[in-house]
């Protein structure tokens, strides 16, 4: 997994509400067994037409926005399906950053567990942050993790909260399988106390 | 010790250890595998040289991709069969019990699950799908995970996780004919919105719930995701018990009879806290469904489409005129009576024999209405087989429904079974959005009866009607 410390690009306004992951990442591409190159399908219904080819009104076809790291929407982003999927193929388009007023609990774990990095901010937060977005390739945005503050075009600063084990793990890149085999003798004493307390929770052995 | 909720006493009875940050490594008993989550969590094993620290806690089927229709035939889509293939080269290499396409144990792990005793009550369950938390109608801590975890418990036989807020909703009242599991589900859901429950694990309670059947709280439980929620609980009871007793992976005999004595002691203390609690009157639930492109929209069968002119916030306004150009549906115009060219009956919310059995009272002497097609897809190899046994394959095929192999079929769209653009769908799964059930579908959410309600008439139809 890619570092996360300080990110500074180009934002994609995109002023929706529950924005589900079918969107993000239509079911019938879900067909895949890696992890990469589901890029182009990001955003497939509303990036294409459907005589496939790009829908000019799409804020991800227009340009700077094709190049976009950072993406703000509204409330209940990442509603729906477990599918990690969705990180996998906003990550492959390019996107380390999302920010929005609320996020759907399952899809903003998936964002830690790969490196992109969600931000909470109030609505009106993100309101003005679409619109210091929508002044294109003259309006960079800085996410600073360190600090953990959002710099904007005008060089205010807007401070945000991140957990600090997941801060921990995106900056400095680790997965966390690693990290909780460090507890490996816990989970075996709770594996022992447990087979005694319980004895009755079977092993699934198939005949 | 404090008074303690349902969820508060499974978290608590699976904590590993707390890390500072009040992050816990929480044990996990059952992991449920798919072949659409799964192959990229095998994969990173493989390349960090892992193994899976108890497959004997882990089940595989195969359920999302594959096709309904005649399963001695070869998989027609290449990249479906190519997922199949990899789950079936997994389970081998790292020894999962695994139940195959052709095994009548087949079929969608959420009905897998619970029909085999494989997920029972207290116990802590995940899978790499979001419909997980359709197993807490055991009483059972179950909930949706990414890929990554997948891997993690696979690696660690843990997960790491925050403590969830505690919320409940509390139905009281019995519910009129016609009303349903599924009616008071997106009854809910209508009420709460589709992030009513985030960051929450919803205990459901009141009359109306301990009065459905197994069947009925998985319904409910199923759609807690809808609502946003972490997971969605019922608290065990004689009904969990009696469901749960003989089942071929439940514990017999002696053992059997701990696990009850255990288990009855996780219902909520008397006093227990809960961060919100939301109230319903079964009374004033109707038979219901959605009219737009998420699953709170959801409208009496007697009611009329909502007028986005009515909505004051303007983003949420234009976010309602496109689910009505979507959806092909005017403002204000009635619900009852649009016309539809598809009826699915199934998906892990509703493909259980009760569910079955449900469509089948309505369909029982009718015939599907001239143009539409009406599916019938079971939950596993076992609902289609005891559906068989009481005939209702017959009713199905004597009215002109099609009556097909076990899989999550048309909820997803990733199989054969798609919508062609524009065709609207009466469908008993989970999600209406946009394109879920095939590119440009039109997905209306309702119960099984309502289902075989609209396709018997051909529209969208008050199931009162016909009862």
């Amino acid at each position: 997994m890619d570092k996360f410390t300080v990110l500074t690009g180009i934002a994609a306004p995109l002023p929706e509400e529950n924005i589900d992951t079918d969107k993000i990442i239509p079911a019938r591409f879900l067909k895949t067994t890696r992890r990469s190159g589901l890029g182009e399908h990001a955003f497939d219904s509303m990036r294409y037409l459907p005589d496939g080819s790009e829908n000019p009104d799409f804020v991800l076809n227009q340009e700077p926005y094709r190049k976009s790291e950072i993406l703000i929407t509204l409330d209940n982003l990442g509603c729906g399906s477990s599918r990690e999927h969705a990180p996998w193929a906003l990550l492959d388009f390019g996107i380390r950053c999302v920010i929005a007023p609320s996020f759907a609990d399952i899809f903003h774990n998936n964002c830690f567990k790969n490196g992109i990095l969600p931000i909470v901010l109030p609505r009106t937060v993100c309101e003005e942050l679409m619109e210091d977005a929508r002044m294109g390739g003259n309006a960079r945005i800085t996410i600073d993790l360190p600090r953990q503050v959002v710099v904007r075009p005008d060089g205010s600063e807007v401070p945000f909260d991140v957990d600090p084990l997941r801060k921990h793990l995106l900056l400095e890149g680790l997965d966390d399988i690693g990290q909780t085999l460090q507890h490996e003798q816990s989970i075996e004493t709770f594996e022992k106390r447990r087979a005694q307390a319980q004895p009755w929770i079977p092993g699934i052995v198939l005949d | 010790m404090a008074p303690r909720t349902l969820f508060d006493k499974i978290w608590d009875s699976h904590v590993v250890e707390t890390l500072p940050d009040r992050t816990a490594i929480l044990y996990i008993d059952r992991h449920l595998l798919h072949e659409v989550t799964s192959p990229q969590a095998f994969e990173g094993l493989r390349l960090s040289g892992r193994r899976l620290r108890h497959p004997e806690a882990t089940i595989a089927v195969v359920d999302h991709n594959v096709p309904t229709s005649d399963r001695t035939l070869p998989i027609a889509e290449a990249d479906s069969r190519n997922q199949i293939e990899t789950l079936e080269r997994n389970v081998k290499e790292f020894g999962v019990p695994y139940f195959p396409l052709l095994s009548a144990r087949q079929g969608i792990v959420h009905v897998v699950g619970p029909e085999q005793g494989i997920s029972l009550p207290g116990m802590t369950i995940v899978c790499g799908d979001s419909h997980t938390s359709t197993h807490g109608a055991l009483g059972a801590l179950a909930f949706g995970i990414g890929t990554s975890e997948v891997e993690h418990v696979m690696a660690t036989q843990t997960i790491l996780q925050k403590p969830a807020k505690n919320m409940k909703v509390v139905v009281e009242g019995q519910v009129g004919p016609g009303v349903t599991a599924k009616d008071i589900m997106l009854a809910i859901i209508g009420h709460i919105g589709t992030a009513g429950g985030t960051g929450h694990v919803i205990e459901f309670a009141g009359s109306a719930i301990r009065d459905l059947d197994m069947a009925g709280r998985m319904t409910v439980c199923n759609m807690s995701i809808e609502a946003g929620a972490r997971a969605g609980l019922v608290a065990p009871d004689e009904t969990t018990f009696e469901y749960v007793r003989g089942r071929p992976f439940a514990p017999k005999g002696e053992a059997f009879d701990e696990a009850v004595a255990y288990w009855k002691t996780l219902a909520a203390d008397e006093g227990a806290h809960y961060d919100r609690v939301v109230e319903l009157r079964a009374e004033d639930i109707t038979p219901v469904l959605t009219w737009g492109t998420s699953p709170e929209t959801v409208i009496s069968v007697t009611g009329n489409v909502p007028d986005p002119a009515a909505e004051a916030d303007p983003s949420r306004r234009a976010q309602m005129q496109r689910m009505l150009d979507y959806m092909g549906l005017e403002a204000g115009q009635k619900i009852a009576g649009t016309p539809v060219d598809v009826v699915f009956i199934g998906s892990c919310t509703n493909s259980r024999i009760e569910d079955l059995r449900a469509a089948a009272v309505i369909a029982s002497g009718r015939k599907v209405a001239d143009g539409v097609r009406a599916m019938i897809v079971p939950g596993s190899g076992i609902v289609k087989a005891q559906a068989e046994e009481e005939g209702l394959d017959k009713i199905f095929l004597d009215a002109g429904f099609e009556w097909r192999e076990a899989g999550c079929s048309m909820c997803l769209g990733m199989n054969p079974d798609r919508l062609t653009p524009g065709q609207r769908c009466a469908a008993t799964s989970n999600r209406n959005f946009e394109g879920r059930q095939g590119p440009g579908g039109r997905t209306h959410l309702l119960s099984p009866a309502m289902a075989a309600a609209a396709a018997v008439t051909g529209c969208l139809t008050d199931v009162r009607e016909l009862i």
